[in-house]
């Protein structure tokens, strides 16, 4: 069971400067648990107790698994993940 | 400091007097490591907001795979602020994700008026960098201050 996993620059702190890594498990949750284990931090770079982060996207090959079923996204052997920060910002306060 | 060309400040300041009231985004990505803005990509604020804005999330997917592809980064990250300073909102501070960018920020407040200014935001700091704005980018192969005048010097003696 192997999926790559695609890492923006600004987390690539946490994988020894590699720009994909490679972990298991059957869904989005297990494999972001599986990477923490190889790549302590990265986890909560992506995640916080609500669930993924709101400026933080994720792609299960070309979708964005906001659109599937978020953390409980299964994925498979040979899927693709890409996670990318969102590009965001603006003059006003965002409510959250 | 920021060397950008007349053609593309023009298009950034364009797009964002097009989208006032609204925010405008969007960046100029440039050879990996070359710190060169050269090919302009105005993206759809998904937020089309007056205070927010966000690349939609397939655009932005599509965008970075694209950069990979041609071994680019975004040299520049450009959005406007609508009724406030060309200066970077603490919105803008803590979800400024690229620290090797220059982070544009253009102001339409005064219709008349065009401000235009970069800074570098890195860890929640931001500093303000000096804009050059060129008639063209200087050529990649030439190799910035380097006047010929060793060989020539020698031939003269």
């Amino acid at each position: 069971m192997s999926v790559e996993v695609r890492i923006p620059t600004i987390l690539r702190q946490y994988t020894g400067g590699e720009k994909a890594v490679e972990g298991s498990g059957s869904t989005l949750s297990e494999l972001i648990d599986d990477l923490e284990g190889r790549h302590p931090g990265l986890r909560a770079r992506l995640v916080d107790e609500k669930g993924l982060r709101r400026f933080v996207n994720v792609y299960l090959n070309d979708e964005d698994v906001r659109f599937l079923g978020g953390l409980q996204t299964d994925v498979s052997d040979g899927d693709n993940v890409t996670v990318l920060p969102a590009v965001a910002g603006g003059a006003g306060t965002y409510g959250g | 400091m920021l060397e950008i060309d007349q053609a593309t400040y023009d298009a950034i300041v364009a797009h964002a007097r097009r989208d006032h009231p609204d925010e405008a985004c969007g960046v100029v990505a440039g050879p990996a490591g070359s710190d060169r803005p050269e090919r302009f990509v105005a993206m759809l604020n998904a937020a089309r907001s007056p205070t927010f804005y966000e690349f939609d999330s397939h655009d932005l997917l599509a965008l970075y795979r694209q950069m990979d592809d041609r071994d680019e980064e975004p040299v520049v990250i450009y959005h406007s602020h609508t009724a406030t300073e060309a200066y970077p909102s603490r919105t803008d501070i803590s979800l400024a994700m690229e620290p090797g960018a220059h982070y544009v920020l253009v102001s339409t407040r005064e219709p008349g008026t065009v401000e235009f200014r970069s800074y570098r935001i890195v860890d929640g700091e931001v500093t303000e960098e000096e804009v050059s704005v060129v008639p063209v980018l200087k050529d990649r192969e030439s190799p910035p201050h380097e006047p010929a005048t060793t060989d020539r010097e020698a031939s003269q003696r």
